[in-house]
């Protein structure tokens, strides 16, 4: 049981930090423009893509992985200019509508450019196989890379977000929106930044899972959801929120999705405790939710009551 | 309101004249012009496309080989199901009906089989599945007009239940996706299995990380995993399974590692073990001629959806050619189709008095090919001229 609790606890890590890769631009556009983006799942699942193209075309992951970040910018960029830009000042039935609409036409058109079949992405040779633990337990190496991106990208975020005067901005424009635009910033420009950074890192996610699962057209809608939970819990427009939310809901998630069946199962016959486990870990994520928001009704660092 | 009731009576009209076909002793209508006509209804788009277009290969590969079938002018359709059980009713009751064709042939999932069983069979027409295979029509549903040129479904995991039971496990950890066919296969490998059960896990239903399930069979350490997880599931299973680092642990599957999903998981899956039919290296002289201009036609190893395709093209061929081409007299053709006189790539082939195949089975390994392409390799027989377990339900009698 032991082993089973280690091994779950770093598979909670490595999902938690996905998670957060891909709520830190979710929480920053919702929280600072204003903007409810349900195409954000979109841009995960485009950075997938686009790292299987490239890395195809290239023969190396790392290239395609190179290559995939000025596209995440282009596209980010493109989106906010075309569609976004244009939902600032629209209620937020509006901008769901829209966003909605956006996620359905992504997953025709990558349909039609890449086709239906799930694609796949080779590990990278020296991220490959696995490393032991403790007894017989082995782990995947790449997704111990997986777990030190992501913390690198935290890092980063972290120094950017508390020590540049970019970083300040987002955090007074988290704040108080109109007041920044007040003292005489240009809102725009920094809308701009904030939907292209938060698209480059759902992006990220997406490419670093790529190898892991098939690249596939509903992957983005899957972790929307749970990333909208991580917001919640997070505080709306926290990064350090986002954080903490992401790596509670993800190990919330991953240890109560096998340790609800294996309780079950003592009372009930496998097929119906897989079922019903199934449908615990979920709920688990949501009853915290509820308790989180309960206690803290604006998310545990949410700077709007 | 006109169009509404010309609508109304011509559709009154086309439900008339099939009864009437139907009352005719079931010889259908186009069992009387020269043409033989063969329809193929195969899931060609969609994430299960590669299986269909495996098929549709298989059938199409044979066809040119025979040239005209059962000496026949030839002519067949091919329909997309687009694995839509709504769909595939439509387009076989309008292959019968409209297309008048002789036989039907397909498809690849069960429940499309029991979408167009009743449409194709009852109006005389013989239906010949080259996959699907589902207990009920094995047992108490089975049918003279229907054959079949693969397997009753849960064969190939009694055929790992009983490997697991030959090579005394005591402990397997069970895993498969949570929807009918997934109980199945459970229920098919305990049905020759009677050791331990580790751990008995229903993944989601497209579930892509498996980390969670993974982490349990590395923490178990069982004496083997078995597992059914279809298409780009078991990609990712393959995938992840030999990234754990957990290939100390056999890894048994049915539908999981073959030449379909073996391109994509590629040397991750060397090694793994599986249940089949048939393999791509059986040693027999129509084998190597099938496998050979199968991989000269279009590029890759077939799987056995192919196999049982090409089959079920050489088996009307061997009984239209018994009945001289005359398929008013239904009673001899389809004691032609039962007699299987033809030479199957997995060699011993017969039907037995449902209709489904007695053949034997096999365990086999993923291996990388000379040629640096993938397939899987027969190691041993594990069931010889295997019965399926629901044949002596089916009271059709001789036919």
């Amino acid at each position: 049981m032991t082993n089973l609790f280690v091994l779950q606890l770093l598979n909670g890590v490595q999902l938690g930090v996905l998670l957060f890769l891909i709520a830190a631009g979710l929480t920053l556009v919702f929280g600072i423009m204003d903007v409810v983006n349900l195409a954000h799942g979109v841009l995960y699942m485009v950075g997938a893509y686009f790292v299987a193209t490239f890395a195809s075309l290239t023969g190396s992951f790392w290239w395609g992985l190179l290559l995939m970040l000025p596209a995440a910018v282009a596209v980010g960029l493109i989106l906010e200019l075309v569609v976004i830009r244009r939902l600032y000042t629209r209620s937020h039935l509006d901008q769901v509508l829209a966003t909605f609409g956006l996620v359905m036409i992504a997953n025709e058109t990558v349909k039609i450019v890449w086709g239906v079949s799930p694609l796949s992405v080779p590990t990278p040779e020296i991220l490959s196989g696995s490393v032991p633990l403790m007894g017989p337990l082995q782990y995947p190496v790449y997704r111990i890379a997986i777990i030190v991106a992501g913390l690198a990208v935290a890092g980063a975020l972290y120094l950017v977000i508390n020590h540049t005067r970019i970083g300040m901005l987002l955090r007074a424009g988290a704040t108080n929106r109109a007041m920044v635009s007040a003292l005489g910033v240009d809102i725009g420009k920094l809308f701009a930044i904030v939907f292209t950074l938060g698209a480059v890192l759902a992006c990220l996610a997406g490419a670093l899972v790529a190898p892991i699962l098939s690249v596939d057209t509903g992957m983005g809608e899957s972790v929307l959801i749970l990333t909208f939970v991580v917001v919640v819990i997070g505080g709306i427009g926290s990064i350090k929120g986002a954080f903490l939310g992401a790596l509670l809901v993800a190990i919330v998630d991953t240890l109560g999705g096998v340790f609800g069946p294996i309780l079950l199962r003592s009372v009930l016959d496998p097929s119906a405790a897989g079922q019903a486990g199934r449908m615990l870990a979920p709920m688990l994520v949501y009853i915290l939710m509820a308790a989180i928001l309960c206690a803290k009704p604006a998310g545990l660092f949410g700077g709007r009551g | 309101m006109t169009t509404k009731t010309l609508l109304m009576a011509s559709t009154m009209l086309s439900l008339g004249l099939a009864t009437a076909a139907t009352a005719q002793d079931d010889v259908p209508a186009g069992a009387e012009d020269d043409v033989l006509k063969i329809g193929l209804i195969y899931t060609l788009s969609g994430p299960a496309a590669a299986l269909g277009e495996q098929a549709r290969n298989g059938f199409m590969l044979a066809a040119e080989q025979i040239g005209e079938i059962g000496g026949m002018e030839t002519e067949i359709v091919v329909i997309d199901d687009e694995q839509r059980p709504d769909k595939a009713a439509d387009d076989a009751r309008e292959l019968v009906q409209r297309e008048e064709v002789d036989f039907v042939v397909g498809p690849i999932f069960s429940n499309i089989l029991v979408a167009i069983h009743q449409p194709v069979v009852e109006t005389g027409t013989i239906l010949i599945s080259t996959n699907a295979g589902t207990s009920n029509f094995a047992g108490a549903d089975c049918h003279p007009n229907f054959f079949v040129t693969s397997y009753q479904n849960d064969q190939n995991h009694e055929v790992m239940g009983a490997y697991a039971e030959q090579q005394g496990y005591q402990n397997v950890f069970l895993m498969a996706p949570n929807y009918q066919a997934g109980k199945d296969s459970l229920a098919g490998f305990k049905h020759s299995y009677t050791g331990g059960v580790a751990g008995e896990v229903f993944t989601e239903l497209g579930q892509l990380d498996f980390s969670s399930e993974l982490a349990q069979v590395a923490a178990f350490q069982p004496d083997a995993l078995f597992t059914f997880m279809p298409g780009g599931m078991g990609v990712n299973l393959v995938k992840q399974y030999d990234q754990a680092g957990l290939s100390s642990v056999p890894f048994l599957s049915a539908f999981t590692v073959d030449e379909t999903t073996l391109p994509a998981t590629q040397d991750a899956a060397v090694g793994l073990l599986g249940g089949a039919n048939w393999a791509p290296d059986l040693e027999n002289e129509a084998n190597t001629a099938f496998v050979e201009a199968y991989i000269e036609e279009y590029d890759a190893v077939p799987a056995t959806y192919a196999m049982q395709a090409y089959d079920a093209a050489q088996l009307i061929d061997s009984a239209v050619r018994k009945v001289g081409g005359d398929l008013t007299d239904r009673d001899a053709l389809r004691a032609a189709l039962k007699e299987a006189d033809f030479d199957s790539p997995r060699g011993d082939f017969s039907f037995g008095n449902n209709n489904f195949p007695i053949q034997d089975f096999y365990l086999t390994e993923a291996v990388k090919r000379e040629d640096g392409r993938f397939a899987t390799s027969a190691r041993e027989v594990i069931f010889d001229d295997y019965v399926d377990t629901y044949a002596d339900q089916c009271e059709m009698g001789a036919s």
